[in-house]
């Protein structure tokens, strides 16, 4: 283990994929909530003629020069998308979709022109396109930290105007707040959140890391600050565990890697969380389930008893079964065990009978909110 | 005559594309038009998991079993988003973005451990290569013809058939699913049956184009046609129109100069749906601002006769209703005056004696419409 860490390589690796938690689980929490799950797909697949283009102008695989292609053509898509959805009656999955698909298709075009014509020169950029993270240098760490400490500053000095704009446009709006140039600067900064991923993942899963760690935090909290940490823990501990796998395990890729593990976390979040988690919520509702039929087997034997106007009026176990077309001795055992019914012999019947107890007629009573005729 | 025709590689790879974009195009009308078109990226991702699964149960990277294999995957991709958003802790597209990403990660690492040395790898996948579909041929009926024109002409006529066969149904699903309900039509069934067709065709078309740039020929071609149609009909036939335009168009370009084929056949759809976004005879960018001017200037006359009908009567008649006034009274600028007049002139709402101007009987008509209208 400390071999491992001790490599450089694995370090750098290491690294990288925590930045790349960092800054997609915070700032894919305003991408969640705004509902724009899928602008992060959109961005990563436009950020490919930009990469591309970055590599033509500066002539060698420079991250920086790369990187800026890559936010300026994810800027212009999803301008493109805006402009298509703003003033053509196409909606906004189809304008995502084909930003997504042309901007990917341009960065193809010119990929093969960089390959046909470049020679050795291109050698990496393929790499952007499913991440290769053992390809990653030291130096490439320090432009993505820096593009993460951007983004991260820009949040927490505009962390008010940015809440209200997610959850609230129109009031954000009404207090003269500039509404467009925030939801420019979110998308922006989407944009550099896949940038740093493009190197980690590639653009392909870079969709899932938007989204995964902000989905999963939002089940544990209500609260935008603390499902914004929550989510940056989510995506550095995904990032980690992928990394320290595809070291251990030669052969598999990092990206799927730290992708699963995001999604594992939001599977046990869906699960567990307190309050939301689906376990939570279904425990409640056999419990309710069960405690509604319990109630409703007492105030039918209530029913017989008053109708045989004999509070003693022992009830046959397979009556009630057919009454409920179902068997409910599991449900008249918890009965008893509550202490409200107990079981009775009805000589010269063999099968089991049933009478209420005192607790029984007080609790049915209370729960029929009346008291019948006799018992 | 035929069989040279199936020689031709040129011929076979625009062949093969036109053939991918009208299957694409087929579904994808009824995606863009219920607005759940980014399932084709979704799906198109993750049947590179029921590719790898298929090859690992049966060895084989194409042929029918392929198709159904992979057409299911997508299936259940639609199903586990569903399921997810069902939930209601996620949101559609969120879920959209968890689901594909980790059926894809799944694939992407059984290649990894299992596939390294097949022609499955993800670059394949992901690209698609479209200049090699002429090496691959299988004999029928005496021709020796490419694999994928096969099985693309396959796919194209079973969605075809589809389409044809299920129109009514489609349509009403798509425009008024609540009204196709309640005539017993399950639209839920109908859209389980496009996308599974949808899902086929990505597998069919995937050896050719690769698993994104397919995404361009299911959305854009259908939404060009949407912005040049309101009739479901034309808009079927447009979208493959545009298709078979794009094949050929992309090829031209791509051999010319030297770049990805499918490529750019898929950029030229979307060269197709900027030229219909900004000349569209009535959802065209021109087409509205031609119409919002002629709005404009109609505007403009009816304020003038406005004007001259209001001072008809006066003294200050001779000041007021004169050329010179326009500019001081209803501050238009001198050429914004000029223009008016002579629309007006010509339109027969006025005429000119000297400076004066006098409203003719359809021009004061049009002014008693704007101030007393008959409701």
């Amino acid at each position: 283990m400390l071999a491992l860490l001790s490599d450089f390589t694995i370090q750098n690796v290491i690294i990288g994929a925590m930045l790349l938690g960092l800054i997609s689980g915070v700032l894919g929490s305003f991408a969640v909530l705004r509902k724009q799950s899928l602008l992060g797909d959109t961005l990563s697949h436009a950020a490919l003629p930009g990469i591309c283009l970055g590599f033509l102008i500066a002539g060698s695989r420079n991250l920086g020069a790369i990187l800026a292609g890559a936010l300026v053509t994810g800027a212009l898509a999803a301008l493109f998308m805006v402009l298509l959805t703003r003033t053509t009656r196409l909606k906004t999955d189809a304008g995502l979709g084909i930003a997504l698909s042309l901007f990917f298709a341009l960065g193809i075009v010119f990929l093969t022109h960089i390959q046909a014509t470049g020679g050795a020169a291109q050698g990496g950029l393929e790499s952007f396109l499913f991440g290769q993270a053992a390809a990653i240098l030291r130096s490439d760490l320090w432009v993505m930290g820096t593009i993460t400490a951007i983004a991260l500053a820009l949040v927490a000095l505009f962390w008010k105007e940015f809440k209200l704009v997610t959850f609230d446009p129109v009031f954000a709006a009404t207090l003269g707040l500039p509404v467009l140039a925030l939801d420019i600067a979110l998308t922006l900064m989407i944009a550099l959140a896949v940038v740093v991923g493009l190197q980690m993942v590639g653009v392909v899963l870079m969709a899932a890391m938007v989204v995964a760690p902000a989905v999963a935090a939002r089940q544990w909290s209500n609260r935008l600050d603390v499902m914004v940490a929550l989510a940056a823990i989510f995506g550095m501990v995904s990032g980690l565990f992928g990394a320290l796998v595809s070291a251990t395990a030669r052969g598999l890729s990092t990206g799927p890697l730290i992708i699963l593990a995001a999604s594992a976390i939001v599977i046990v979040s869906l699960l567990f969380a307190p309050g939301r988690g689906l376990v939570w919520s279904g425990l409640k509702r056999l419990e309710d389930k069960r405690a509604l039929r319990g109630r409703r087997v007492l105030t039918t034997l209530y029913r017989l008893a008053a109708e045989h106007k004999d509070p003693a009026y022992p009830a046959e176990q397979a009556m009630v079964d057919a009454y409920y077309g179902l068997e409910t001795r599991p449900v008249l055992n918890r009965l008893h065990q509550r202490g409200l019914i107990a079981q009775v012999c009805h000589m010269p019947e063999q099968t089991p009978h049933w009478v209420l107890t005192d607790q029984g007629i007080a609790e049915a009573e209370a729960l029929l909110g009346h008291r019948d005729d006799t018992p | 005559m035929i069989q040279s025709f199936f020689n031709d590689p040129g011929l076979m790879i625009m062949t093969t594309g036109a053939l991918v974009g009208i299957a694409a195009s087929l579904v994808g009308t009824f995606l863009v038009l219920r607005g759940t078109s980014m399932l084709s990226d979704a799906i198109s991702h993750s049947i590179v998991f029921g590719i790898i699964i298929v090859w690992l149960i049966t060895r084989q990277t194409a042929g029918p079993v392929q198709i159904i294999g992979a057409a299911l995957t997508g299936v259940l991709t639609v199903f586990l988003t569903e399921a997810l958003a069902s939930t209601k802790r996620v949101k559609t597209d969120a879920a959209i973005g968890l689901v594909f990403p980790v059926l894809f990660s799944i694939g992407v690492l059984l290649i990894n451990l299992y596939a390294r040395d097949v022609h499955i790898d993800e670059h394949t996948v992901l690209l698609g290569e479209i200049g090699f579909v002429w090496l691959d041929t299988i004999t029928l009926l005496g021709y020796r013809l490419p694999e994928a024109v096969l099985w693309m002409s396959v796919i194209t006529a079973v969605n075809l058939g589809f389409v044809l066969l299920f129109y009514k149904e489609l349509k009403l699903a798509t425009f008024d699913p609540a009204l196709a309900t309640a005539l017993g039509l399950a639209p839920g069934l109908v859209f389980y049956g496009l996308l599974i067709l949808t899902s086929a065709t990505a597998v069919a078309a995937f050896d050719s184009v690769g698993a994104i740039l397919f995404i361009a020929f299911v959305i854009v071609p259908p939404s060009a046609a949407y912005l040049l149609t309101d009739r479901l009909s034309l808009m079927l036939a447009i979208g493959a129109a545009i298709s078979i335009g794009a094949a050929i168009s992309g090829y031209w370009l791509a051999v010319h100069f030297n770049v990805s084929i499918s490529a750019m056949m898929a950029l030229m759809t979307g060269a197709a749906l900027i030229a219909a976004f900004l000349a569209g005879p009535r959802y065209g960018l021109v087409a509205q601002m031609v119409r919002r001017r002629s709005l404009h200037r109609a505007n403009a006359c009816r304020t003038l006769t406005v004007h001259l009908y209001n001072h008809e009567g006066e003294t200050a008649r001779e000041a007021e209703n004169a050329a010179a006034a326009l500019r001081d009274h209803l501050r238009w600028s001198e050429t914004r005056a000029r223009q008016v007049l002579i629309d007006s002139l010509d339109r027969g709402l006025i005429t000119r004696d000297g400076a004066v101007l006098t409203l003719t009987e359809k021009g004061r008509a049009l002014a008693r419409e704007v101030l007393e209208p008959q409701v």
